[in-house]
């Protein structure tokens, strides 16, 4: 993607005797609070420090949840800057309006196509960059941090400083900056040997102003991306040190524990036996909600305990009687209805209508939880009519215009302490915690912290789910065998809008969607909508691999001549699985690829079935072209952890709807790839040197249907609904297609 | 009176006997390294060592180890030098949002601690904890770097 700079303007100043330089917006917004002049550059926005000492502070605007991004991008502004990143240290930036990532949205609006995402809602502008009005967010998602912030942030700021740098020593040196060079945090003048360090110069370096185009190296010249950097997070999280929303512990906290209607947005009707529950023993208050009730005491175990004692009655809707079985009903019907055009290209409909044989199926997939490890919570301090705020979230911004919003205050006098998320997936985006909203009601009640914290029953059954999709397909080949029309029709219509398009060349296809809305809450989940799509697109195209007598490998690449890309990951991942070739017996592999957030992922599953019935995943083979690599043993982790997530889903993930409710409640019954169950990964970087594409997600959506394409190979038995743990399959092979 | 010692510190709490040892040492003592997960005993984040022994401490009230001497995150490391536990999980790079790790690593050194050199299979049976990043393959190779004879 192209990016214009020039949006962008740097801005410095001289702070501490340091050299403070920024990415500031092109346009000043009603929120800011200048830090500098205010007439002519109000709202700087600060990205890196270098003091005296020589040590260089990166600021990081994006939450840490596991993605690696407190290393990564501090080395990008620390390559371009040539700083030695042994004197490197990294801040978590605060919430407030000055690290606000205009970038960062019109990058992700961009990738995920026309419309804008739901993460952005009630943002309109933000396709034109209307900075005024979308600088207030500080949003971690769609795989977009390195790519946008790190592309156009970071390295920009960490090149123009060295430009002053250079500048101030050439004054200094009294030579011309041609002759001299930068390395760990040293500029050098060869000529006579004289060395100053970043620290030095600093304070003379921001006489000068940044350049909003400083020249940014090209990939040869990177000492640091590229490179496996530890991450700088990770010795805090081997010693129980590292601090987690749910670990704000203040003096004289309260606790509250939640019971929210199990029906979405029913309201709360009565609640009973209160005398009783208000005697026992650390009980404070019970707090009612439209929709909930909370018991808020000295302990969380004692408001829990409390909270079951409770008689909580909620209004009945006709919400009580929607179930899984309804809801597919309801999307039968809708597909039935006038449809919306997604991509039509050709006349399918027509080749379809003429063709004698016509491949034929429906495929579904039920809602998912995110279930991140650290159960939603949230804890909010009221006092001197301001409030302090302590969560994870993906969006450190928004959450507080949130509880601002909530309690009534304005923005400036929320402060919120920024955490460590375990776990965000989606679930941690202001859409989709509905945690905050409570934590804040609860807690106006009181001038203590209170500390609300959903049992893992709570979390599960009162999330934002990766919605239940039907997806319904026909295709028809010509008379030698080359696939030739393509209809795809489906239910609902998310981000990225691309997601339910096939990569593959196809002359005639036509793809349209219905849009049938559920009461049950819509959230975005790790990959939003290619986590469906990519498992019914590439299931689809196997079975018509299969139909045609053709190898799903070789029938996948024959379609992708126009995409040497694609083409390029698909091979490296079946040359690296060895794909088809001395398989142990009993086993089989499957295929799948998905471009998604810029990059493109390749997955050959090797599977066999247990004497059980139930599923066995040996082996993940995965290419993946993200373009370039910055950290590559980040790379690594985030594509096992794609793929282990992914393939969690296709095991197990199963949320039900009945009465209006989530049947699921924890663990046991929603339950997760363990490590016995986890395949070996072998990983292939295809390194492109394309844009940077994102890697938080594009390692999920290929996994299901790779899994499901060895299962049919086994078995004889196409998966068109997940999860596979609702099978007892028998192993029937099928002959393979040559 | 609870009495029971952690990390080597003798603690009296008044509190209720049939409190989960978890919240006793969360919201009493302070102790956040030890996480909650579930509650149920499905996930192993709430995972400490009661006498060496690896136990869900979500589902252990405190009555049961009156007079134990509990291990908790905070405990292993003396001296600020890391176990080779720890440090395995830091040359290994294995935490993501590092939520469930307390829990793995207070698990994997209670099975080493009782068999040294554990099969893959061993492994596989004694370490159940959830771990929603999927840290899965580094935690194995960080267990088979830590094997005695490795
Ligand atoms: S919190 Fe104890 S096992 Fe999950
Ligand atoms: S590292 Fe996130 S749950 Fe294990």
């Amino acid at each position: 993607m192209k990016m214009n700079r020039r949006r962008f303007i740097l801005g410095s100043t001289l702070v501490g005797g340091g050299l403070l330089i920024g990415y500031a917006a092109s346009r000043p917004s009603k929120h800011r609070v200048a830090n500098r002049d205010a007439g002519e550059r109000p709202y700087l926005t600060t990205w890196l420090r270098i003091a005296p000492d020589n040590t260089v502070t990166v600021l990081v605007p994006h939450s840490e949840m596991g993605q690696g991004i407190l290393t990564s991008l501090p080395m990008m502004a620390a390559d371009e800057l040539d700083a030695d990143w042994n004197l490197v240290r990294v801040e978590q930036a605060p919430a407030t309006d000055l690290f606000a990532n205009g970038v960062l949205i019109k990058g992700f609006a961009e990738s995920m196509g026309v419309s804008i995402p739901g993460v952005l809602d009630g943002l309109a502008s933000a396709a034109t960059m209307k900075v005024a009005e979308i600088m207030n967010m500080q949003i971690t998602g769609g795989s977009s941090s390195v790519r946008f912030t790190g592309e156009h942030g970071m390295r920009v700021a960490g090149a123009a400083a060295r430009e002053m740098l250079l500048k101030a020593a050439s004054a200094r040196l009294g030579v011309p900056e041609s002759e001299l060079s930068t390395s760990l945090s040293f500029v050098h003048h060869r000529a006579s040997g004289r060395s100053l360090t970043y620290g030095e110069l600093a304070s003379d370096a921001a006489r000068f102003e940044p350049s909003s185009e400083p020249i940014l190296k090209t990939p040869e010249q990177f000492t640091l991306m590229g490179r496996s950097i530890p991450r700088v997070d990770i010795p805090a999280k081997v010693d129980g040190s590292a601090q987690y929303g749910i670990d704000a512990h203040l003096p004289g906290m309260l606790y509250a524990a939640v019971k929210t209607s199990p029906v979405f947005g029913n309201r709360l009707q009565s609640v009973g036996n209160t005398e009783a529950v208000l005697q026992r023993r650390g009980i404070k208050r019970i707090v009612e909600l439209d929709d909930a009730v909370a018991v808020v005491a000295d302990n969380y175990w004692r408001a829990q305990q409390a909270l079951a004692l409770l008689d909580i009655r909620f209004e009945e809707t006709t919400n009580d009687s929607v179930n899984s079985r309804s809801i597919y009903a309801q999307y039968d019907t809708a597909l039935q209805d006038e449809l919306n055009e997604d991509v039509i290209e050709g006349d399918a409909p027509g080749f379809l209508a003429s063709a004698s044989d016509i491949v034929e199926a429906t495929y579904r997939v039920p809602y998912l939880a995110h279930a991140a490890m650290e159960p939603m919570n949230c804890t909010v301090h009221f006092h001197d009519g301001r409030c302090d705020v302590w969560t994870g979230t993906q969006d450190n911004l928004g959450i507080r215009g949130r509880v601002a919003k909530v309690a009534g205050l304005d923005e400036n006098s929320v402060t919120l302490h920024a955490s460590y998320l375990g776990g965000g997936f989606g679930r941690r985006l202001p859409t989709g915690t509905n945690t905050i909203d409570q934590a804040t009601q609860i807690a106006s009640h009181f001038d203590v912290p209170v500390k609300t914290l959903w049992s893992r029953e709570e979390d599960m059954q009162q999330d934002y789910y990766r919605p239940a999709v039907t997806s319904k397909f026909r295709a028809a080949f010509d008379n030698t065998g080359k696939l030739m029309a393509w209809e795809n029709h489906y239910i609902g219509k998310n981000e990225p809008a691309e997601a339910a398009h096939t990569p593959y060349s196809i002359p005639h296809k036509h793809i349209a969607y219905a849009l049938s809305d559920t009461h049950v809450p819509f959230g975005a989940w790790r990959s939003v909508a290619h986590s469906q799509h990519t498992f019914f697109l590439e299931s689809f195209v196997d079975e018509l691999a299969h139909r045609s007598g053709q190898n799903p490998y070789q029938f996948r690449l024959n379609m992708l001549a126009d995409k040497p890309r694609h083409a390029a990951v698909l091979r490296a991942a079946a040359q690296k699985a060895n794909w088809e070739r001395n398989l142990p017996a009993g086993h089989a592999q499957g295929i799948a690829l998905q471009e998604s957030f810029g990059s493109i992922v390749a997955q050959v599953a090797e599977v066999s079935i247990r004497p059980d019935g139930s599923v066995q995943v040996h082996r993940v083979t995965c290419a993946v072209d993200c373009g370039r690599a910055i950290n590559p043993d980040t790379v690594a982790s985030q594509v096992e952890s794609g793929v282990i997530f992914g393939l969690t889903a296709a095991m197990y993930g199963e949320i039900t709807i009945d009465k209006g409710r989530v049947v699921q409640r924890n663990f046991p019954d929603y339950d997760m790839i363990r490590l016995r169950d986890t395949p070996q990964i072998d990983i292939v970087n295809v390194e492109s040197g394309e844009a940077l594409g994102g890697l938080g997600e594009p390692a999920t959506p290929p996994i299901a249907a790779a899994v499901a394409n060895a299962v049919y190979i086994l078995t004889g038995q196409r998966v068109r609904e997940l999860p596979l743990k609702n099978y007892r399959f028998t192993a029937a092979p099928v002959e393979s297609a040559v | 009176m609870a009495r029971f010692r952690v990390n080597g510190k003798e603690h009296q709490l008044d509190i209720e006997p049939d409190m989960p040892l978890l919240w006793a040492l969360r919201d009493e003592l302070g102790l956040s390294g030890t996480k909650f997960g579930c509650g149920v005993a499905a996930c192993g984040a709430c995972t400490v060592q009661v006498n060496g022994n690896p136990v869900r401490s979500c589902v252990t009230p405190v009555s049961a180890v009156e007079g134990s001497d509990i291990t908790t995150i905070e405990g292993l490391a003396v001296n600020a030098s890391l176990t080779p536990v720890q440090q395995a999980w830091i040359d290994h790079q294995v935490p993501q949002c590092g939520y469930c790790q307390s829990g793995m690593i207070m698990a994997v050194s209670a099975l080493l601690a009782s068999n040294p050199s554990p099969s893959d299979a061993e492994i596989d049976g004694a370490i159940s904890n959830v771990c929603r990043c999927g840290t899965y393959p580094r935690i194995r190779q960080a267990i088979r770097s830590l094997r005695a004879s490795a």
